[in-house]
């Protein structure tokens, strides 16, 4: 186990402009800058998790587990409707408003 | 009549509320008197309403078991009526519309939830210099950091400006504050919290717990909380436990399993010697020393920080300027209203950890990265298994080194996940975890507390609880104050 972190350049290298399209994220270049090299150098890190041998090993989702937790289908009440919508940036009509999407 | 004594434990301050020494509005008066002298050179907190606990006290019933004390809560967690905004911007102005269900369970054992607490932005962190409002320092010296993510909530404690708090821990965001501040802080196993009304970073790994200034105190308050809760499918139906009930015995016939991985070179001589002596003290009390293996330990680190941000990254996909929150005033449609507002709203750990969440969630690297992540947790998982049929607890340091200064690791992010390495492997295994004061270490001229972690099988609150409180019990490190607050 080791504490300390060599600054060398990082073997893997990702795309961040892409990742963050995906992600609905907007990034700067500097942002661009700092963070490919940060996250290639974790991801570094991660890849000692190939030396395991993990065949035939099944995933662990959930620590603990439990399986088809079901409730009574009935009708309970919810919090108001005002509430909800207070809270949003924007609101109208008892309805969440947002930018034009169709022309 | 008496005054207010901070440092005062639940157990200590529901007798004199009982009997009528001290007043519910007197307490929390006090209170906020100490917080407004204390606090101002260490931002625990990062808003309170006065009146509005003041409220609550004036009818506190007393026979309850948490009768008008006031409960400090974590900025992830809802009370309803009150800010709720996980340290980040993305959600300023937001008020909790309900209560989380285990603010519902302590009002309901009579508790005020009193104060905002501060964390990393979140949740993301391990110092809580990643929230949006300020840094919280660490009551023992203030140019060090005083862990994360429940910073806000351990400062506080270990500052006498609350009596308890609430944390929660997604891979020792509990643990760790708790032992850089000198307090004491309980994960409990996954599934006994409801986590309804916290605010989700990693699902399949956080859990609330508290803070608290001795292990009796985290017994009562998870009494108040525990249990199954239909707004929580992984909350589980457990029969009704007193968590305090093995509180008072002595360690006699217990093992104690020492793991080799979790003694290695390149930790603070100071928190080595302080562990050391701690297993000593815990044989001495009677416990059986039993050397064990945790193989996968050092994989921990990775498997963590591929499966809790690939869970972040979808956890917080919610966050988009619609519903709730900030709205970025650039949006021009509704593409750039997503972008722009997650790009103003979020700060840089956060944005770093979607990213990376994002990337081994992608198309591709999948299977290479979080499928092999989750095989990796089942031998991580397994380690500890195996581990619990030979030993009743597991003993370990919560951190490999003491608080750190501010701005010591911000540049440089794997620096700071690996420092949380006696801690993440808990919420991968889903057991519960214990930290508690157990020494002191002199950095630069000022002692700096050091924990000890007692991790227990799934369920296993209660013996966790009674080995820390024999050991708590046996030492005066709980007793110690720092000494810059008066």
């Amino acid at each position: 186990m080791e504490f300390s972190m060599s600054t060398e350049a990082p073997h893997h290298t990702i795309d961040v402009p892409y990742l963050a399209r995906l992600a609905r994220l907007e990034v700067t270049p500097e942002e661009i800058e700092i963070f490919g090299p940060q996250i290639g150098r974790i991801l570094d890190h991660v890849e000692q998790m190939n030396k395991l041998d993990i065949s035939g090993i099944e995933p662990t989702a959930h620590a603990i587990t439990v399986f088809d937790v079901i409730r009574e289908d009935a009708v309970t009440e919810s919090l108001p409707k005002k509430t909800i919508l207070e809270n949003a940036p924007h609101n109208a009509n008892g309805l969440f408003v947002v930018p034009k999407v169709l022309d | 009549m008496s005054a207010f004594t901070p440092y005062q434990s639940i157990a200590a301050t529901r007798r004199l509320l009982r009997s009528k020494e001290i007043s519910p509005v007197e307490l929390l008066e006090g209170l906020e008197q100490r917080i407004a002298t204390a606090d101002s050179s260490i931002g625990a907190y990062i808003a309170r309403d006065l009146e509005a606990a003041k409220n609550e006290a004036v009818t506190a019933d007393l026979s309850k078991p948490l009768g008008g004390i006031p409960i400090g809560i974590k900025d992830a967690i809802s009370v309803a009526g009150q800010p709720l905004q996980s340290a980040s911007r993305i959600l300023d102005g937001y008020t909790a519309p309900y209560d989380a269900t285990a603010v519902a369970h302590l009002r309901a054992a009579g508790a005020i939830p009193f104060g905002r607490m501060n964390m990393d932005e979140f949740a993301m962190g391990s110092s809580t210099e990643n929230s949006a409002f300020h840094p919280t320092r660490n009551p023992w010296d203030l140019n060090r950091i005083p862990g994360g993510s429940s910073g806000g909530s351990a400062a506080a404690v270990a500052s006498g400006t609350a009596l308890a708090t609430l944390g929660s821990d997604t891979g020792g965001s509990i643990r760790q504050p708790a032992a850089l501040c000198g307090c004491v802080g309980l994960k409990p196993t996954y599934g006994r919290v409801s986590r309804y009304g916290l605010i989700a970073f990693a699902s399949s790994l956080d859990q609330i717990g508290p803070l608290t200034s001795t292990v009796e105190d985290s017994g009562i308050l998870l009494n108040a909380m525990a249990g199954k809760d239909p707004h929580d499918s992984t909350s589980l139906e457990l029969p009704d436990e007193d968590f305090t009930a093995e509180i008072g015995r002595d360690l006699k016939g217990l093992r104690i399993g020492v793991p080799k991985e979790y003694f290695v070179d390149g930790m603070e001589p100071c928190v080595r010697a302080s562990v050391d002596a701690a297993v000593k003290q815990l044989v001495s009390l009677g416990a059986e020393p039993v050397e064990i293996s945790l193989p996968h330990t050092e994989y921990a680190v990775a498997v963590y920080y591929i499966i809790a941000t690939a869970e972040a990254s979808a956890n917080l996909a919610r966050f988009d300027g619609v519903r709730y929150g900030r709205r970025s005033p650039e949006a021009k449609d509704l593409l750039s209203l997503y972008e722009k507002t997650r790009a103003e709203g979020f700060g840089r750990e956060v944005k770093r950890r979607i990213i990376l969440g994002t990337y081994v969630l992608s198309s591709g690297y999948y299977d290479a990265y979080y499928l092999r992540a989750q095989k990796v947790r089942t031998l991580i998982r397994r380690d500890f298994d195996q581990a619990f049929t030979k030993v009743d607890a597991i003993v370990s340091p919560t951190s490999p080194e003491t608080a750190f200064r501010l701005g010591e690791k911000t540049d440089d992010p794997l620096k700071m996940y690996l420092a949380d390495i006696f801690t993440i492997a808990t919420n991968l295994a889903g057991i519960c975890g214990l930290s508690l004061p157990c020494g002191f270490s002199n950095r630069d001229g000022v002692d700096l507390p050091v924990g000890l972690q007692l991790l227990g099988r799934p369920f296993g609150e209660s013996r966790l609880l009674r080995i820390g409180h024999a050991y708590e019990q046996s030492t005066d490190w709980h007793k110690r104050r720092p000494g810059l607050i008066s």
